[in-house]
């Protein structure tokens, strides 16, 4: 018997607002735990995004006509509610960007350029995904910097010990994520954060899996940088927010060059245009970015600790179940996660599990979520991972827990 | 039995599965549990089949003309894929191997439950087995 969920939210109607959730898929009733990797989008966000082209697609900011006008204000409004999402001080402190993986690779790759000299080091977690690993190698290679990695528990959290000792003032740049996409893992940012600006670090902050989940308050945390991805928080695909700190983002040179991040341009001299704008080159994604303040809409409305209540049921539920099942190990038990678990099955691997999942119409993901460090520590290749958002049910995990028996029984008979 | 019997006999063994996915994904577990185990030294790098998301590994011996597979994998479902393959393939002379259609594939609605990234596994196989083909076939030219 299913416990009363938060009771706040109306979860079957808020699945009529996700039009994709109602299909067939193998036969059976689509049931998606996928969330981690992408969330499903409300009507209000696919909406938005046709009456951008319907109505008013024009390109922006430098149009004198009405269509120009009206596309500019969406996109500009877009900005003003991701700076009240993340409770940003200036809106041209939020940078507009293809996602995290684009404002990571902005700042190694601007801020390192600029400020970074040999012998400095970057703290990096265990629990970093690709993204936050890759940008800071490329430009630790370029610069002669030196990584260093905080190690990680068995249950999944970041050492606070080590992360200490590996403080320094050699130390420029901490880059962690305030969730782990992998184990869900909610990492002690603001303390980590308040520990590397002891010692004179920026901290750049993951953002990727707590946009949906966590309220973000960039002052309080007082991070350099905070990156977001639109398409993680019930949003459009191709567009995210960096967030940086006015006075450091208008010490850093521009990352591409092209239209709109340009004053004047001469063949003896370009100047650049001001904050935000010379982080914006070319036409941006102007659809999607429009679309994205329906998505911040979407989850104020239903206000997001109403949606952690719930999904903290859900996980509470999932990992109990999960847990009951003999031979099932749990990857990831951290005191405090996002809804996201990770598992494996002894004597399975996870390609299969996914594989038999789908074939009864359950999305889960398989294999190293992109943090192939994180899973050499565990000694796996891969875990299937379930991750839940605010339009999941109890009685769909009940379904995810029944397919694994099945699964069990079938393969080690 | 040949190339083209084997086939058809696969596409009839699907046809009872009536496109239950499910029961297609157990089927082909299952034909993978009664594929012969291989030898532990064989699962080697130098033997792993290159494409494939999962590990699998293949060997291959001539006998009689006929070229015998033995093949592995560490993932249920790939080694009932690699299963089939064997099973159309042994036994056969590297000519037929090398002009073989496989007809099955389209028949049974492969593509349907393999999804892309194992259709380019199964490719990979496909293509380690016809590379067998044409070293066998150099091999019994040259003797």
């Amino acid at each position: 018997m299913a416990t009363l969920l938060a009771p706040v939210l109306n979860i079957q109607k808020i699945r009529e607002e996700f039009p994709i959730l109602d299909q067939q898929v193998n036969g059976k009733t689509l049931i998606y735990f996928d969330n981690a990797a992408t969330n499903q989008k409300p009507k209000r966000v696919i909406e938005a995004l046709s009456t951008y082209y319907e109505k008013y697609n024009a390109n922006i900011h430098r149009g004198i006509h009405t269509l120009a006008e009206k596309a500019t204000r969406a996109y500009e409004d877009t900005r003003l509610a991701m700076q009240e999402f993340i409770h940003a001080q200036n809106p041209e402190e939020i940078i507009f960007t293809r996602g995290v993986t684009e404002s990571i690779n902005l700042v190694a790759s601007s801020y390192g350029r600029a400020f970074l000299k040999e012998g400095d080091e970057i703290i990096l977690s265990g629990l970093e995904h690709h993204s936050n690993i890759v940008p800071w190698q490329m430009i630790a290679e370029e610069r002669k910097a030196i990584i260093k990695v905080i190690t990680i528990t068995p249950s999944g959290e970041i050492d606070l010990d080590h992360y200490r000792q590996l403080l320094s003032p050699r130390t420029k740049i901490v880059a962690v994520n305030h969730a782990s996409n992998s184990l869900g893992t909610i990492n002690p940012i603001k303390e980590m954060i308040g520990m590397a600006h002891e010692v004179g670090a920026i901290v750049l902050i993951d953002g990727a899996q707590a946009s949906a989940h966590l309220a973000i308050d960039v002052i309080d945390l007082d991070c350099e940088f905070y990156c977001i991805s639109s398409h993680k928080m019930y949003g459009p695909t191709g567009t995210g927010i960096l967030y940086g700190k006015k006075e450091l983002l208008e010490k850093m040179p521009p990352y591409m060059g092209g239209g709109e991040m340009i004053k004047d341009v001469s063949f003896a001299k370009t100047t650049y245009n001001e904050l935000p704008y010379k982080f914006e080159a070319g036409t941006p994604n102007i659809a999607d970015v429009v679309a994205l303040k329906e998505a911040v809409g979407f989850i104020n409305q239903l206000g997001k600790e109403n949606i952690a209540a719930h999904e903290h049921e859900l996980l509470s539920y999932a990992t109990q179940k999960l847990a009951s099942l003999s031979s099932v190990r749990l990857i990831g038990t951290a005191s405090k996660k996002v809804s996201v678990q990770s598992f494996v099955i002894e004597g399975i691997h996870p390609f299969d599990i996914g594989q038999m999942l789908d074939a009864r119409g359950i999305a889960v993901r398989t294999g190293h979520h992109c943090t192939q460090p994180l899973m050499e520590s565990f000694g796996l290749d891969g875990t299937v991972r379930a991750s839940f958002a605010v339009y999941n049910t109890e009685e769909e995990i009940d379904v995810l827990i029944d397919g694994l028996k099945r699964i069990i029984a079938f393969l080690n008979k | 039995m040949t190339i083209n019997e084997t086939q058809d006999q696969i596409i009839s063994e699907f046809a009872l599965l009536d496109g239950d996915m499910e029961m297609i994904v157990f089927y082909i577990m299952e034909l993978g549990q009664k594929l012969p185990e291989m030898k532990v030294g064989d699962k080697s790098e130098l033997n792993e089949v290159k494409g494939c998301q999962s590990k699998v590994w293949m060997t291959a011996h001539l006998d009689n003309d006929g070229i015998y597979f033995q093949a592995d994998s560490n993932t249920a479902i790939t080694k009932g894929l690699v299963s089939i393959l064997v099973r159309i393939f042994n036994g056969q002379r590297p000519e037929d191997i090398l002009n073989a259609d496989l007809y099955f594939m389209k028949k049974i609605g492969m593509e349907r439950f393999i999804g892309t990234q194992r259709s380019n596994g199964f490719g990979a196989m496909i293509k380690q087995i016809k590379l067998y083909a044409l070293a066998f076939k150099t091999q019994l030219a040259a003797n």
